[in-house]
């Protein structure tokens, strides 16, 4: 019997070893910091043999987005990466991507968006693309990381939905952690080969995405809508059959931290979570019953898997990597509200926007952040 | 997850007519003269509607949009364009 490995990885390695655990069969990429790190793994992973998989050196993100497209409807199992402005670039194709009902994973290492041109991390450009019908997690660790490429495939293939994997540029995509590689033949039986119902074909010819009148529009918007929030038991399902499969667990739609009796919560997503758990710690020491919710899941928003992890009277520090412009604060802390409206009237939201273009979230610093705000 | 079947996903199978009636969109439509015909097939070639017959050139009217580019490609001039009542 195999067992598990343990290496060194950055995230951006536990992301291209996953993609090759997944046995996928083309990757489209186009190299743009810092997400670059991922592509040049996966081009010499193809190259040197350990991956059977067609890699598309392409002219732009939006081509590596529909060469992505055109390959899943073809019945590939696909998967690209990007970051920031790319991402932006990609925009149009990824509406094509939902609306095809198209299984494509993309991992997106979150950058800052121009102007002016910042290289470091923060949420905007993820945000930016909230309403193009694409799942999208975000993951706190690299071994995270690599989990949730793998359940995401799982997910979008049964489902019928492009996934987006979220994690920090840098903190995360290029820092050295611990990475265990279950072995392959576990994962194999977690996501079995890639067998989709429908796809073009020559010897059955069809044709992808026609012209529709609104009769017929609106409907395939309505499904899509539907399905986006359908897609909740499936990830939790994902995360226990992998955690059965691999005997890592991540949390599915959320994770929690000293959350059961805590008075003071931090809601953040992506590596700052992480840290977080440690600022929890350095609160709990000064006397405050503080805990932390992160959801792994943004969208859809688990919004009943929070209001029922969420302690009676909580005051909850939304902590936004990002900015919802026309609004005071992030993006994050208006989701939160909209959920809580009118079934959650215990639970104070406060917010701030910190970590934006990359500057140090440490725990020291969020710890304070927090109660400061607790005085507000 | 009922909406699961095939019906979610917008994929179309070519059929006669799937387009619907677009020949009600001519203005002017081709009249072949049969005198002149050679039957070289090169409107059958160049329709981009692929409404003419390749052996007899009949015109399916109930498609053919009335472009005129098989009257402009038609090397004997044997195809005229005329307008519509």
């Amino acid at each position: 019997m195999k067992t598990a490995q343990v290496i060194m990885a950055t995230g951006a390695n536990a992301a291209a070893q996953a993609v090759k655990y997944a046995r996928v069969d083309v990757v489209p990429g186009y190299p743009i910091t810092p997400q670059t790190s991922i592509m040049e793994y996966m081009a010499s992973m193809v190259e040197n043999d350990e991956l059977n998989a067609r890699f598309i050196p392409v002219e732009g993100e939006h081509s590596a987005m529909a060469a992505a497209v055109a390959a899943s409807a073809a019945g590939a199992r696909v998967f690209t990466a990007t970051s920031s402005n790319g991402l932006l670039y990609m925009h149009e194709v990824l509406h094509m991507a939902s609306g095809g009902r198209l299984p494509v994973v993309m991992c997106n290492v979150n950058r800052g968006i121009f102007a002016p041109w910042t290289l470091w991390s923060d949420h905007q450009d993820s945000m930016a693309q909230r309403d193009t019908g694409w799942i999208q997690y975000h993951c706190s660790s690299n071994q995270e990381v690599f989990n949730t490429i793998l359940q995401a495939y799982r997910v979008a293939e049964q489902i019928n939905i492009p996934i987006m994997v979220n994690f920090d540029g840098f903190a995360i995509s290029h820092c050295l952690m611990p990475l265990t590689l279950p072995p392959q033949e576990d994962i194999d039986q977690f996501l079995p080969p890639h067998k989709p119902e429908w796809r073009l074909d020559p010897a059955n010819p069809s044709s992808f995405s026609n012209v529709t009148m609104a009769a017929e529009y609106a409907p395939f918007r309505q499904m899509l809508s539907d399905d986006i929030i359908a897609s909740i038991p499936l990830v939790k399902q994902a995360a226990q059959e992998y955690k059965e499969a691999t005997g890592m667990w991540d949390g599915d739609t959320i994770d929690t931290y000293r959350l059961e009796d805590a008075e003071v919560v931090a809601f953040a997503i992506n590596s700052m979570a992480a840290e977080l758990k440690l600022s929890v710690d350095i609160l709990r020491e000064q006397g405050i019953k503080a805990g932390l919710l992160r959801p792994r899941l943004y969208l859809p928003f688990p919004a009943e898997d929070i209001i029922a992890a969420l302690p009676q009277n909580a005051q909850v520090m939304v902590l936004d990597r990002n900015y919802n412009f026309g609004h005071p604060g992030g993006i994050l802390a208006s989701e939160l509200k909209s959920v809580l409206f009118g079934r959650r009237n215990d639970i104070t939201v406060k917010n701030r926007v910190m970590g934006i273009g990359g500057i140090d979230l440490t725990r020291r610093f969020m710890a304070a952040e927090i109660r400061a705000m607790m005085d507000e | 997850m009922k909406s699961l079947t095939k019906a979610y996903r917008p994929i179309s199978w070519p059929m006669l007519g799937a387009g619907g009636d677009t020949g009600s969109w001519r203005v002017h439509r081709p009249v072949v003269d049969v005198q002149k015909c050679t039957k070289c097939q090169f409107c059958w070639a160049y329709c981009p509607e692929a409404v003419i017959d390749r052996h007899e050139i009949i015109i399916d009217y109930r498609y053919c949009k009335g472009c005129g580019v098989c009257a402009v490609e038609c090397p004997t001039g044997a195809i005229s364009m005329e307008k519509e009542e």
